[in-house]
């Protein structure tokens, strides 16, 4: 504490850019203390179909014991694209795409990436089953138990892509570790609905019609409770890219929600089929944003030092910096006593 | 996730659990700064040693410094910098004591120093490195395994592993690691595994002339830090703190660790860096919260008008 007020004020540059309040972050010639990600535009599309793939495959199932067999053909095709999509994002998106496979090497319970490949591999098996026998009357025997299977294994798919942003030292992801698995069950729910909405006939429907308001509403309200989480930290979400998407993708869920609620319910008509795009549209404008805002907040120092010195301030540091030397003899204190 | 080893003897073994008999007591660096003269002997010796690729060169105007950050073909880097500080031998925001302020002006008639009262440029420099965390992020989120802990405690990447999924990049709190351009593998310090295995020190402990980085077993190279800690104190030099020296740390303490004379950002490290993967089981709860929620609607899409 003496040091710091002691130097304090030593080199404070005047008209510094506010970025997180109260903190003034200082910094190695404003360059970023973490690496922003490599990963590139796949990643976005596949936050986006594997959510789409997951809560189709939910839908289809329902839909299946419902005994609404055009959605649940529907939904199950969704499903299909969805779980074709995502491994191709994923596979090209590799420093070295050829060694794809070492993602089965192990399976580890603290890498999101581990576990969401895993699930991956069980919910496109599954699906793949599932729509042969929907479609083609193929593999009835396997796809018995391949339905609900992909119907389960569809609910974390599309939510695990929360804890695969949110296990990183990104400001804007980590401290949105709460939220973001609700914003990607709202996106994916939204969009899983809306697709199949603009495929199935207005008489079968309605259960995705419901979904896809269902979904357009969590997501809007998943969003901002994340954005409330993040207080100052949720700069990025109103800055440069990522605040140009993240209105979009408002705009987009929110207009396609209205258009939908209102003109959907008699036919397939033009309103109903703008608004299920919209909301489609709305969903992967909102997987960009969190993803910019990644990048944007890694970038900035402020983002990183900020929050971490106030946490020192506030005494509620895990304690790196140690500044006091220890008392009285220079034994080191044993492991675990501090 | 496992703490330090606790073991009494003098030779703790690192991760006594994942390799028995063969684990080895843990090893790590001690950079201190206080003696860094900024030569960049480590670069150097690093680039040699482990033949890492070149890096981009040319004049960054940040100092001495033109390799800026840690990558993946920069496994040691000397940051430096410039501050404009009084040198305050009297005076004003001076010594917290008689005796400190009595020992700071015999270190400075020892060493010659001459000094001018409210004026002075003070330059920091500092060679950065892996901190080979016991709670290493990169390593947990490592989805191929290509990351692993070795016998002596420290993290390597196994270059015949790794498929460059990159997640470890935005993993690492202090942005070690990074994906090589045109490779497309992530590299980083190895500690030098290879010459650990031969009994050979680090190449940049090796070269460093000043004993800035110092190679050892962890728990010898805490008590030297300590003891330096108190030394500078002593001296005078009230800022001097350790960082990363203690195992109750966000990352369970670092393998390599580093006294400054500044706050942790003014390097470019973080202040309070946390492993991410410590709040993995929350983080989890949620992700099953939302997959259970996403489930209850769109049962509640078919409950709403069936008929």
């Amino acid at each position: 504490m003496s040091a710091r007020d002691r130097d304090g004020g030593r080199r404070r540059e005047g008209g510094e850019r506010t970025m997180v309040p109260r903190a003034e972050p200082r910094s190695y010639y404003g360059r970023p203390v973490i690496k922003e990600p490599v990963w590139t535009w796949q990643i976005p599309i596949y936050l986006f179909s594997g959510g789409l793939g997951g809560a189709s495959a939910g839908l289809a199932y329902l839909a299946e014991r419902a005994g609404n067999d055009e959605l649940a053909r529907n939904a199950w095709a969704v499903s299909l694209g969805g779980m074709a999509v995502s491994p191709l994002m994923l596979i090209s998106d590799l420093g070295r795409p050829l060694r794809f496979l070492n993602m089965l090497r192990v399976l580890k319970v603290t890498s999101p990436m581990s576990v969401g490949s895993w699930l991956l591999a069980a919910t496109g098996g599954a699906v793949a089953a599932a729509a042969a026998d929907a479609w083609m009357g193929r593999l009835p025997r396997l796809s018995r138990g391949a339905r609900p299977a992909a119907a389960l294994a569809g609910m974390p798919l599309s939510t695990y892509t929360g804890a695969l942003l949110a296990s990183t030292a990104v400001p804007v992801w980590g401290e949105a570790r709460r939220e973001l698995p609700f914003v990607f069950a709202g996106g994916a729910a939204a969009s899983a609905g809306a697709a199949a909405t603009a495929l199935t006939s207005a008489r079968n429907a309605g259960p995705a019609r419901r979904l896809a308001l269902l979904g357009a509403a969590a997501e809007l309200a998943a969003t901002r409770a994340m954005e409330r989480r993040l207080g100052a930290l949720a700069e990025p979400y109103r800055r440069g890219a990522a605040g140009a998407l993240s209105r979009l993708a408002t705009a987009l869920t929110a207009g396609g929600a209205g258009l939908l609620a209102g003109g959907g319910r008699r036919s397939r008509g033009a309103p109903a089929l703008a608004g299920a795009g919209m909301i489609v549209a709305g969903a992967l404008a909102e997987r960009w944003a969190i993803f910019r805002a990644g990048f944007q907040s890694a970038a900035d120092p402020g983002y990183t030092v900020g929050p971490q010195r106030e946490r020192v301030r506030r005494g509620e540091s895990e304690g790196a910096e140690r500044r006091a030397p220890a008392r009285g003899t220079q034994a080191y204190p044993a492991a675990g006593s501090q | 996730m496992s703490a330090v080893p606790e073991t009494a003897a003098r030779q703790p073994r690192a991760w006594p659990g994942a390799y028995g008999d063969e684990a080895r007591p843990r090893v790590g660096f001690f950079t201190d700064t206080s003696v860094c003269i900024g030569c960049k002997a480590c670069e150097v010796a690093c680039k040699e040693w482990n033949r890492v690729h070149d890096s981009i060169q040319g004049f960054s105007g940040s100092s001495y410094d033109n390799t800026l950050a840690l990558g993946a073909n920069t496994w040691r880097h000397v940051a430096f910098i410039e501050q404009r500080k009084p040198a305050a031998l009297d005076g004003e925001a001076a010594a917290d004591s008689l005796v400190q302020l009595a020992a700071r002006r015999q270190l400075a008639d020892e060493a010659g120093v001459e000094t001018h009262e409210g004026e002075g440029i003070r330059w920091l420099m500092s060679s950065d490195v892996c901190k080979h965390c016991t709670e290493a992020a990169c390593l947990d989120v490592c989805p191929t395994g290509a990351l692993f802990r070795t016998e002596f405690g420290t993290v390597v990447v196994q270059e015949d592993v790794c498929n460059g999924c990159g997640y470890c990049v935005p993993a690492c709190p202090f942005g070690v690691l990074d994906r090589r351009e045109g490779d497309g593998r992530v590299w980083k310090c190895t500690l030098c595994y290879d010459r650990l295995r031969d009994d050979q020190e680090p190449a940049c402990a090796k070269a460093c002339p000043t004993d800035s980085i110092q190679f050892g077993e962890l728990d010898e190279l805490r008590e030297r830090a300590d003891a330096r800690l108190a030394e500078l104190h002593a001296a005078g030099q009230g800022e001097a703190l350790l960082y990363g020296a203690d195992p109750g740390d966000g990352v369970g303490g670092f393998g390599a660790f580093f006294l400054l004379l500044d706050e942790p950002e003014v390097y470019g490290l973080p202040p309070d860096p946390v492993a991410a993967t410590r709040r993995i089981g929350g983080v989890w709860s949620a992700v099953g919260a939302a997959a259970a929620a996403l489930a209850a609607g769109i049962a509640a899409a078919f409950l709403g008008g069936r008929r």
